[in-house]
């Protein structure tokens, strides 16, 4: 295309509503703007008042399928906030969960967004029932997704705004004579996990762009719940300072802020990319053993590589739940850590599937929301997101309107992105500037 | 059965507009176990989450999640009303607003600036609204996410009405 304009209204097989606006001008991309359209609800104007036991579970409604990542980070930012130390099952509870979580939530996205990409179909519901791979892979989606819900299920009440984890603890501990079956279906799910990370490896689709990157780590082991920030730049604290890193930009035409790096004002990219860029010496030994010949392609500038980083993070958290459903001893008679309220300040950082989520929570001494605050992992890849589609679309002008089109939803779509999640927020400073 | 017969499907729309998507999501958990079932009777005609191709056009049909934000939601969600025989509200924020019209209920000077400006920038209605407020609907299956059982009672309720089985 010469000149001319290329608008997506919607981006589709994706979580939420997003657009693309391209100017073309004489064989250049004069304008390109990746607009969020999803409206916003000021979920954290919301909670200012509310008691600190009634905001996790609200909070886990500003998505619907990583609800269980803003829960936990709401429950982490309250929890410090009032000088709460969760005990050792709660948290391995949690890890638990968490694994359930990533493993339904990689493979909706893998499997029923990116799939039918790689098989040239429109949808999972194009898939034909044969004996093809593409019907296989289907159908291992089924086992995966539902297994991840049942550890959700078994371990905190639900996949989606889950009941049982509160502030402190759990309302109710899981029973153990369910574990046998999931460590089952666990061992019965690896190869058809690896069955995924072989198609995600062997896909070509490429985009090269040398981005940096942000990730937790912790020293001891691969974790989405707990660590330091990291970044691809060296620089390396603790978690309650990830707002140092980040600076605010204003996206006029979109519905979501988006952030470029405090020191050096580059766009920057957080997901299971950096994660197993820069963790994967960390993955369990299984998971390394058996993902090793996927794991060469690693460190990796390639976007689309975000995939095959989640089709190995779903093993991780399989080889992950194994270990703590076979390890476990629930001790029934513990209760949920209470303290007296108290003024304070806290903060929850965690890996969402889509890269780090920042809580902060500010509690008066009545145990009372004062302010609070959500970062999510869309709005710090917004801009990565419309630079990468900048340069897709500068090197390749001479494709026609339709694979443009058709390239551009994929580019936008390994990074998972998730408008529910951007646009609940509400910032005051930058408003005034 | 003749051929017609067998191969007569629900028209169906499946749509999202201000709210966590936490049905569309568990919508696509009920596929783990009906997918193969459904495709025989129903055809998913307008479903943004799964396909790129999607169209309204004489759905039979429309399951719309989420409340309504703005005048461009509004006139979407009536053009969807025209297009289609039956509309069924889905999950709490189509049945009660709640919990994505919490701003319905702030009332104070400082917060009512901040949300001007977005008010200002883009096309946000003064009140968020449920979607009965906005157009006519016929079915609701309530919940934060929308109640399976319920679900599949409707579901199975369309069907019947259009005399549509498996072949």
């Amino acid at each position: 295309m010469h000149t001319g304009e290329i608008t997506i209204d919607n981006i589709t097989k994706i979580e939420g509503s997003a657009g693309l606006k391209v100017k073309i001008e004489n064989d250049a991309v004069t304008d390109l703007k990746f607009i969020i359209q999803d409206y916003r609800r000021f979920y954290t104007e919301a909670v200012k008042g509310k008691p600190t036991m009634a905001v996790p579970a609200f909070l886990s409604r500003i998505c619907g399928t990583c609800s269980v990542a803003h829960l936990f980070a709401s429950l982490k930012a309250i929890e410090q906030s009032q000088g709460i130390e969760l005990t050792p099952q709660s948290k391995l509870l949690r890890r638990l969960a968490y694994d359930g979580l990533m493993i339904r939530d990689h493979a909706l996205h893998l499997y029923f967004f990116v799939l039918p990409d790689i098989l040239g179909v429109d949808s999972i519901l194009d898939i034909p029932d044969d004996e093809s791979l593409g019907h296989t892979l289907l159908h291992d989606s089924f086992d995966i997704k539902r297994l991840g819900t049942d550890i959700t299920n078994v371990t905190i009440g639900a996949a989606i705004h889950a009941p049982i984890p509160t502030v402190g603890g759990f309302l109710r501990l899981p029973d153990p004579s369910k574990f046998p079956e999931l460590i089952s279906r666990l061992e019965a799910i690896r190869p058809v996990v690896l069955r995924g990370i072989k198609t995600f490896f062997d896909w070509p689709e490429s985009l090269i762009r040398n981005s940096d990157y942000m990730y937790l780590r912790n020293n001891n082991q691969f974790d989405f719940l707990e660590g330091d920030i990291c970044n691809s730049n060296g620089k390396r604290t603790s978690s309650d300072q990830f707002l140092s890193f980040l600076e605010e930009v204003i996206i006029p035409y979109s519905q979501s802020l988006g952030y470029t790096q405090s020191d050096i004002h580059k766009d920057f990219l957080v997901g299971s990319l950096p994660r197993i860029n820069f963790n994967r010496d960390l993955l369990h030994p299984r998971t390394r053993a058996d993902a090793e010949p996927y794991l060469t392609v690693f460190p990796s500038n390639n976007i689309q590589h975000n995939n095959l980083a989640q089709a190995i993070e779903i093993l991780q958290c399989v080889d992950d739940a194994i270990d703590i459903l076979k390890t476990i001893q629930i001790n029934p008679d513990e209760k949920p850590v209470r303290v007296p309220a108290k003024a304070g300040v806290g903060v929850g950082v965690v890996e969402a599937p889509r890269g780090i989520l920042y809580h902060m929570a500010k509690v008066d001494d009545r145990g009372l929301i004062v302010d609070y605050d959500v970062i999510v992992p869309t709005s710090q890849n917004q801009i990565t997101i419309e630079n990468d589609l900048k340069k897709y679309f500068n090197e390749n002008l001479q494709k026609s309107e339709t694979e443009l089109h058709h390239d551009a939803e994929k580019i936008v779509r390994a990074y998972d992105p998730c408008m529910s999640c951007s646009t609940n927020f509400l910032k005051i400073d930058w408003i005034r500037s | 059965m003749s051929e017609d017969t067998q191969s007569k499907k629900l028209v169906a729309g499946w749509f999202s507009f201000t709210c966590c998507e936490d049905s569309t999501i568990l919508l696509t958990e009920l596929l783990n176990d009906h997918l193969d079932e459904w495709k025989k009777v129903v055809d998913f005609r307008y479903l943004r989450a799964l396909k790129s191709h999607n169209s309204m056009e004489n759905l039979d049909v429309a399951f719309i999640e989420g409340a309504i934000s703005s005048k461009s939601q509004a006139e979407e969600v009536q053009k969807i009303r025209a297009n289609a025989k039956y509309v069924v509200a889905i999950g709490s924020c189509a049945c009660t607003g709640l919990p994505s019209a919490s701003r319905n209920e702030f009332v104070s000077d400082q917060i009512n600036d901040r949300i001007k400006w977005y008010m200002n920038n883009f096309d946000y209605s003064q009140k968020v609204q449920k979607l009965e407020e906005v157009i006519q609907i016929d079915d609701r299956v309530p919940g934060c996410p929308m109640n399976v059982q319920i679900f599949n009672t409707i579901l199975t309720k369309y069907l019947q009405l259009l005399n549509i089985t498996a072949a």
